[in-house]
């Protein structure tokens, strides 16, 4: 097997032992980059010199950890290379969003999760594609360029992360940090074909994830295996006084949750989550998944989740009010693009705006401008935070009963490139699995589960109530450890 | 709900946002549709039901308070399109 195909805890063993060192691997990862970006275009913006001087460092790390017997206090991340998402600030790289306006931005700087993997001695590649702000799903709405999927290059790799899925999916690099709103870590992992694990809202400090809804926002992570994502989560978890909305619960050891076992684990199958116009082959592979689990000796309970059909016109005008109030300090003045001839400081304000963002970004900014605007505040916003609770409580009623659930990630695999952009409720449409999960505060997991006739890869979602991450992750594990799915390879 | 082209000019006014009459044409349809999609909401009786401010089960968060370092003044000009003596500029708003 060759470097760069190797998961995160392979690397580890190898690397304790002495068998390869972090720069081998990072060579092994930008050689990678060098022969494959050009098509599948993940990267943003690539930082091989301080990788390799990471690398360097972690090796030096690991030989000190040798010398004085310390081998197995080395952090599992220590001289791994991986990448993040472009709308996570790292300090002194440019963290653009995937905007024009934000074309110029260095962090003075850095996020918590970021500063959790220096301290782990990880390799930073580079910083990874996304939809501008991380609205969308399909990463098309990124200002710079559309990422294109490793399993067919002529559709998405879903978004909003999809360039941390795509390049994690082509092995462009370990695993990678994404953030999830409303699905952008689960359903590009699905549409790609690899892991990605959203924590419970709380779970991960968003100190330094730049801001979209942020009653909605969480950083997530996107793996090779669900063991990886396991490692991942535990790195970045934990309380942080810079993030009020983090929780202090304690990080429990998420490794030791993948013990293979899940006789008599309850698995809820929403059956609203199986409607009219999905992919009968995502269907047939989700179904055949959750058979699987059964056949592991987990008991298969059919739940009802009511108010599922409300979660996507909930969230479409809670997301862009909230979208709205946090866009509103992009004005030009203290970071940022700003129009040169602007006459007095509110044409500045207007075109600078007007320029700055893209098409996507400025009609979520009207709708939840709308939604919460004097007359409509009631009828829109209001209305929906309301049903949001109902929504809510369909999960507090169904994890009563069950301590996961089991359903599809995305109704569709990967769609083709500008087949949904100019219709926005249909791309809205791909994420009416995922919504709900962001809307209840909860967290999950996209796991592959099969494939359809032209060999895109189907993800199987696994949710769990808030904090229930060891659930998830161990209903992921005993599935993908007794399936082949996660070991295919994309054709690059 | 039908939008009028003076819902999208309020509305891109109270958003500080300068928009095209292509812009403004195409956003009126398109939020429309999104809005028609959201009347479905309307059918739900939610009288009795609270909104949800927060899904944590927190209602404030309370600290010491206590001095830290903040960021050196440079570093937070350092991103911006124009500044002068520690300033942000910009262009003048009174005569």
């Amino acid at each position: 097997m060759s470097l760069r195909e190797l998961t995160i805890h392979e690397a580890h063993r190898l690397l304790r032992q002495g068998e390869i060192s972090s720069v081998e691997l990072t060579q092994a990862l930008l050689d990678r980059i060098l022969a494959v970006d050009n098509e599948v275009k993940a990267y943003l913006c690539l930082m091989p010199e301080s990788a390799l001087e990471e690398a360097q460092q972690a090796d030096a790390a690991i030989a000190a950890a040798r010398r004085e017997g310390r081998l197995q206090e080395l952090h599992p991340l220590t001289g791994i290379p991986l990448a993040i998402k472009d709308i996570i600030c790292v300090q002194g790289v440019p963290t653009t969003c995937g905007s024009r306006i934000l074309e110029e931005f260095i962090p003075p700087f850095e996020a918590t999760a970021v500063e959790k993997l220096w301290a782990a001695r990880a390799v930073l590649l580079g910083k990874t594609n996304c939809d501008e702000f991380a609205m969308g799903s399909s990463t098309e709405n990124s200002a710079y360029f559309a990422t294109r999927n490793p399993w067919d290059l002529t559709r998405v790799p879903g978004g909003s992360s999809g360039g941390s899925a795509a390049a994690v999916a082509a092995d462009e690099c370990l695993g990678a940090l994404g953030s999830d709103t409303g699905g952008s870590v689960r359903q590009p992992a699905s549409l790609c074909g690899v892991v990605g694990l959203k924590p419970t809202y709380g779970r991960v400090s968003r100190y330094g994830l730049v801001a979209f809804a942020s009653s909605l926002d969480q950083i997530g992570v996107l793996a090779k295996d669900v063991a990886d994502a396991a490692l991942l989560l535990g790195a970045i978890a934990g309380y942080d006084w810079r993030d009020s909305t983090s929780v202090d619960v304690p990080v429990p050891d998420y490794v030791a949750a993948l013990d293979g076992e899940v006789r008599g684990l309850r698995v809820g199958v929403p059956r609203e989550y199986f409607i009219e116009g999905m992919q009968p082959a995502v269907e047939r592979a989700v179904r055949a998944a959750i058979e699987h689990l059964a056949g592991l000796g987990a008991e298969i309970v059919e739940v009802s989740l009511p108010h599922t059909e409300y979660a996507l016109p909930v969230y479409y005008l809670i997301a862009p009010a909230e979208a709205s109030a946090n866009l509103a300090r992009y004005d030009g003045v203290k970071y940022g693009y700003r129009v040169a001839d602007a006459v007095d400081l509110d044409d500045a304000t207007r075109r600078t705006r007007q320029l700055g963002f893209g098409a996507e970004v400025k009609r979520r900014i009207m709708l939840g401008t709308y939604a919460l605007s004097a007359g409509y505040y009631d009828a829109y916003y209001l209305r929906a935070q309301r049903v949001r609770t109902l929504i809510k409580r369909d999960f507090d009623e169904a994890f009563a009963r069950v301590e996961v659930i089991a359903c599809p990630t995305s109704p569709t695999t990967a769609f083709r490139l500008g087949e949904k952009v100019d219709d926005p409720l249909q791309m809205y449409l791909s994420d009416v699995f995922t919504l709900s999960m962001n809307l209840a505060g909860i967290c999950g997991i996209s796991i592959p589960c099969g494939f359809d006739e032209e060999g895109l890869p189907v993800g199987l979602q696994i949710m769990g109530p808030a904090f229930g991450e060891e659930a998830v992750l161990r209903a992921a594990y005993a599935y993908e450890r007794s399936t082949e799915w996660h070991k295919r390879r994309p054709p690059l | 709900m039908t939008l009028t082209l003076r819902d999208v000019e309020h509305i891109a006014d109270l958003a500080r946002l300068a928009l095209t009459a292509e812009e403004k044409e195409r956003f009126r349809e398109q939020l429309s549709a999104i809005l028609d999609y959201a009347a479905s909401l309307q059918r739900l009786d939610i009288s009795d039901i609270p909104p949800t401010a927060t899904v944590l089960p927190l209602r404030n968060v309370m600290r010491e308070d206590v001095a830290r370092p903040s960021l050196p003044p440079e570093d937070v000009l350092a991103n911006a399109p124009d500044t002068a003596e520690g300033c942000f500029r910009v262009r003048a708003i009174l005569e």
